[in-house]
Formats: C-alpha cells, structure tokens, sequence
C-alpha cells in the first residue's frame, strides 16, 4: 500500500508532475484580490480569511483531474484494479498523496499570504487550525468527483460543476471559523463541525468513490 | 399476484403511463387553473404585505415540489442500485430537469417576493441560499448524465452522486442555518395550527400544491416515456453498428 | 484448474457481444483466442479479468490468481523503468524485478526514464510486469503488438518458462508464437444472435 503513495508523491513531483501549481495558483489569487477591490487595508484585513479559504479551495480544485485521468489514460488504473489492493484503500490513498501534494503545502503557505492581506494577529491560530482539519475533507470529496469523471474526456468543468456544490458545507464551517477567529470570537463550534465533515468523509466517502472507480473501469 | 415491480418493464411502463396520463395531465390542469384563479382573484389582500402575498401561490408549491423532486430521484435511484430496474433510472434522470426548473421557480417568485417587502431582490438568506445549492446539485446532475456516454455506466454514477448529493445537500442546508440566521418567514405550511397562514389563503393554496404535484407526475411520466424511447432507440443503434 | 468459464456471455456498452463460451484452462496451458477485429475478444478478457461482470453465466477462478495486460501498459514515463517495475513489484507482493528485466534484455535500460523508451522498449517493460506479478493466469491483450522479431521470440520464451512452472495463459494474438502447450479457440461461432426486434425487455434488447 506505501508502494503506490511513494509512487504517486515521486510523480507529482517529477517533471510534468504539477507539484507547486496549486501554490502558486494560490498566490496570484492572494494578490490579484487587492487589485480588485482596492488598496485599503481595513478591508482587506476583513475578507481575508474568506479569501484564504477560498484560494485554498480553488487552488486544491486545480489539480483534481490528475487524480485518476492520468491512471486511467496510460492503463495503470486497469492494472490496479486487477491487483491485490482494495479498490477503497487505492482511492484513500490517492487522497491522501493530493493532500500531501496539494492541501498540505497550501496549508503551510497560507500564513505568509495572510501577511499580504493584513490579517490580524489573533486570526492565525485558527486559519492555520482550520485550513488543516478541512483540506484533507476537500481531497477526499475531491477524489470522489474525479473519480465519477474518469472516463469523460476532458472532463475538467464538469468536475468543478460536480465538486463545488460538495465543497458548501466544508467551506462554510471553515471559513466561519477563521473569521470568527479574527475578530476574536469564539470559534471551537465551526471548528468542531468542520472536524466532524472530515472524520465523516475520510470514513465513508471511499467507499463510494471505489464504486464509481469500478463502475468506470467497466 | 400482480407485483408493483411489473411496470419496471418499460413497454408494460408506456402501456400503463399512457392510460394515466391524460387523467393526470387533464387533473392537474384543473387543479392550476382553480387554485390560482382562486389564488389571484377571490383572496383578500394581506393587511401588511397587500397584493404581492398571491405569489404564494406559485413559490410556495414550487418550492416544495423542487424538494420533493429530488427526494424521488433519490428514491428512484436507490430503486436503481438495489434492484437494477432501467426505467428507475430513467425516471430519476427524466425528474431532473423537472425539479431543476421548480427550484428556478422558486427562486425567482421569491426575488420578486421579497423585493417589494423585504427591499432588495436578494438576501443570503439561509431559504433562499439552501435553494440556490440545490439548483447546483440538480446541474451538476443533469451534467453527468449528459455526459457520460454508456447509459448503464451514467445511471450508476448519477445514483451514487444523487445518494452522496442528498447527505451533503443536508449538510449544506445545517451548514447555512448555521452561517446566517435569515429574514425569510417561517414554514407557510405546517401541522401546528398556529403557525399555519390564515384560512382564506391555506385552501387555494392546497389546491396549488395539488396542482404543482399533478404537474409534476404528468411530467414524469411524458419524460420517462421520452427517455425509455431514447434509451431504445440508442440500442438499437448501437446494435445496427455491431452488424 | 486454474481458470473456467461456464456459459459466459459478455457484453459491451450494454449489448451482447459473445454468448454460451464454455472452456476451462488447466495449469501449463495456453488459449489462444482467435476472431475477427471488433469480435469481443478484447471484452472477453475483461471480463476474465474480473474488471466487468459477465452479462449471464460466470468465470470460476481462485480469487488473485490472474494478471491482466491490456493494450495500454501502465507505465509511468516520468519514473524510470526499473521504478515502473519496482512498483508494481511492491504491489503484487515482491516479484524478483531484476530476473524479470533480464528475461526481456532490459537491463540496459534498467535506469532510463520510462518516457524514453521506443514503444517496442515500454511493451517488453509492460510484459515484464507479468513475471513480476507472480500470478498464475496471464490474461494478454495482443501482447506482442510492436514487438520485433526477436522480442517476440522472448515473450514466448516468458510465456513457456512460465507455463512450465505450472502457469496458464490466455492470449488475444494473431502471430504464432510456436507454442506445443497452446489450443486455438475461435470466439467467431459464440458471437452473440441479435434479439428479436418486436419485443424488449428491461434491458432494452
């Protein structure tokens, strides 16, 4: 099982892999939100975690369709299938190596880019703790809509049409949360709620992507 | 004895539906034309909110129906992965678009609902925004299936989107109660007496509702016809190019 | 016996293709199955495979006995071959990946980037999954497609060290690849009749 997360790691970060589109992605949204709505401060400090969330959120959109299109077009995801893996664990696992690739990179660059946007000093701890507990929620129901898009060519915007409507209630919860944080509210409830998306996805959400893999594979 | 499953069979389904429709169709006509005509012209107006409360008529069966609709392709897709019947699957897709339009009703008669009450055409009320995610579920939907090709392949996914769909539209819907507490009124319908709107207006309503799901089951039904047509005519295709 | 079909009929995007195959496949041999382009063989060898369901009947086999090697070879091009094998080496429990390229003269190339390789290169790396795989049942779709004279020569040698050792195989392939262990099975005379077209049932055919 560590075999195809080592593998899927190397590849993305190898040439052509797309290893750091997402940051950077995620960036030139950070700095074109000041462009559009312009240079005053104050209101940058409060639509930041918003925009933080939501470049998180685009940027992780990004690079789903290499999920499984790639598998699929050279012939490995046949092959995979055939071997003695659970089609649930392959799918958990390509998951979990988009979020290592992905989410965790975006997680760890989001404090720098809240500089650029002012965010108060109070809004770290919860941005940080937020975007952590609801990336990995975001890979997963990810992998679910590349999944049911396997065998659509070019299949890109009906993968965003598919996912962005799943992506409501973890955007929600996790924006709320960093917003509340920065203006120094509570916010263990959004979080709490946030944490119970993710628990229930990663539970249960392979499941259903390995039926529509199968499905797919057909 | 007769078992509900025989009208799976989609030419036992055309004979069936072909009987029904015409009394279901003629039905729901009467129904419409009663309770709106009943709606619009012989209700008093509302003391605070004048003329503009009729609209009631139309968002408030819409509203329900757009919910209703997906709950029956819910089941019809459930219908499909148990018991692999092709006509469930082809009823959840005819739904569809149905539902997508009932939603759209929605929406717009509540925007021109609220204007004139509430002062702006749209809020992101917690109602309202539940209904506008919805009507993305019922795109991205109606996407897949246009998508995909193999017409077994796409009635699998569109049954696992519609059952993975349903628990995050849930989720959605607690999600933005929690994110904004909103203006909208309460339920127009309920089983409480004291939360119900008046007498004069709850009777035409009925009828409204009546109507709407009348509608909503002719069309349904003509849909599924369409489709079951489609879906025949696509295989035989297929099998005149295998020779 | 390795692998059985027992009145298996197939189908392709819902429609029948092949019906009433009945065979089975005792260790040491080979099928080799004949038929026209577009004759189900390639849908036929799915379902072997166990990636689709049949449409009616069934295939008997002990479960994670068979390999499938379809007309795509799975091979990463931004991984080195010897990666690529490696890989599927850790997948399929521990093949010995260098017996394996050196049974298809690999090891030259053991370092070069899949990418680099000529298409006869990558089918030789993709055919060499199957030793690495270590399952009985090789399921082989045109396998010595761009292969050349002598590549041809050791995939038969592959195959029959791997029928010695108590293997089988069925091969979708039109060369001969002068194999004593190997029947010809035609798929031309189970192609599926087409329903009549006054009624139809659920499936719409």
């Amino acid at each position: 099982m560590r075999a195809v997360l080592i593998r899927d790691l190397r590849l993305a970060m190898r040439a052509g892999g797309g290893f750091g589109l997402g940051l950077a992605f995620f960036l030139i949204v950070v700095v074109l939100v000041p462009f559009a709505v312009g240079p005053r401060a104050d209101l940058h400090q409060v639509i930041a975690p918003g925009i933080l969330w939501l470049g998180a959120l685009l940027a992780c959109l990004l690079s789903l369709d290499r999920v499984f299109a790639l598998d699929h077009e050279d012939g490995s995801l046949d092959l995979l299938a055939t071997a003695p893996l659970p089609m649930e664990a392959l799918v958990s696992l390509k998951a979990l190596a988009h979020w290592l690739t992905t989410g965790l990179p975006l997680v760890l660059a989001a404090p720098f880019l809240a500089v650029l946007l002012n965010l108060p000093i109070d809004g770290y701890a919860p941005l940080l703790i937020s975007l952590a507990l609801g990336t990995p929620a975001l890979s997963v129901i990810g992998t679910f809509g590349a999944a049911l898009t396997v065998g659509v060519k070019r299949g890109g915007l009906l993968l965003s049409l598919l996912v962005l409507p799943l992506y409501v209630p973890t955007l929600i919860f996790g924006a709320e949360a960093a917003r509340r944080g920065a203006e120094g509210l509570g916010y263990a409830m959004p979080l709490a709620m946030l944490a119970g998306i993710t628990c229930g996805t990663i539970a249960l959400l392979p499941f259903a992507s390995a039926a529509v893999v199968r499905v797919n594979l057909r | 004895m007769a078992s509900l499953w025989e009208y799976a069979n989609p030419r036992k389904f055309i004979a069936t539906s072909d009987l029904v429709l015409p009394w279901v169709g003629g039905l729901a006509l009467v129904c419409l034309v009663v309770g709106l005509v009943w709606g619009f012209f012989f209700t008093p107006e509302d003391y605070r909110q004048g003329a503009s409360v009729k609209i009631i008529y139309l968002h408030v069966p819409a509203a329900l129906m757009a919910i209703n609709a997906w709950l029956m392709m819910l089941v019809a897709s459930l219908v499909w992965i148990v018991r692999r019947h092709h006509v469930s699957a082809l009823a959840a897709r005819a739904a569809a678009p149905v539902g997508a339009v009932m939603t759209l009703i929605a929406l717009v008669t509540g925007a021109l609902w609220g204007q004139p009450i509430w002062g702006t055409w749209w809020v992101w009320d917690p109602r309202l925004t539940s209904f506008l995610i919805l009507l993305l579920f019922y795109l991205g939907y109606i996407a897949l299936w246009a998508a995909i090709e193999n017409d077994d392949t796409a009635a699998d996914l569109t049954s696992v989107l519609c059952l993975v769909g349903s628990v995050f539209a849930l989720l959605s819907r607690y999600a933005v109660l929690f994110w904004n507490q909103g203006l909208h009124q309460g339920a127009s319908l309920s089983l409480d007496k004291e939360e119900n709107v008046a007498d004069v207006f709850y009777l035409p309503l009925l009828v409204c509702i009546a109507g709407f799901v009348l509608l909503f089951v002719a069309l349904v039904l003509l849909r599924t016809q369409t489709e079951i047509r489609a879906r025949r005519m696509r295989v035989l295709l297929a099998r005149e190019r295998m020779g | 016996m390795l692998l059985s079909a027992h009145n298996l009929s197939v189908s392709r995007g819902g429609i029948s293709v092949l019906e009433g195959l009945n065979f089975t496949l005792a260790p040491g041999r080979a099928l080799i199955l004949r038929g026209p382009n577009g004759s189900g063989k390639t849908t036929l060898l799915r379902t072997l495979a166990g990636l689709q369901p049949p449409l009616r009947g069934r295939v008997e086999a002990a479960p994670e006995t068979r390999v499938y090697a379809g007309h795509a070879d799975g091979i990463k091009s931004a991984l080195t071959a010897h990666e690529n094998l490696t890989f599927w080496s850790a997948i399929f429990g521990g093949g010995d990946v260098d017996a394996a390229m050196a049974a298809y003269e690999l090891e030259g190339l053991a370092d070069r980037p899949a990418g680099a390789l000529s298409a006869g290169q990558k089918r030789r790396l993709g055919l060499a999954r199957l030793i690495v795989a270590q399952r009985s049942v090789w399921l082989l779709d045109e396998p010595t497609v761009s292969l050349d004279t002598h590549a041809t020569k050791l995939f038969a040698d592959a195959v029959r060290a791997h029928l010695r050792c108590g293997g089988a195989a069925i091969m979708a392939t039109h060369i001969d690849l002068g194999l004593d262990e190997a029947e010809t099975f035609d798929v031309a005379p189970f192609k599926a009749r087409a329903a009549a077209l006054d009624s139809f049932d659920e499936a719409f055919l």
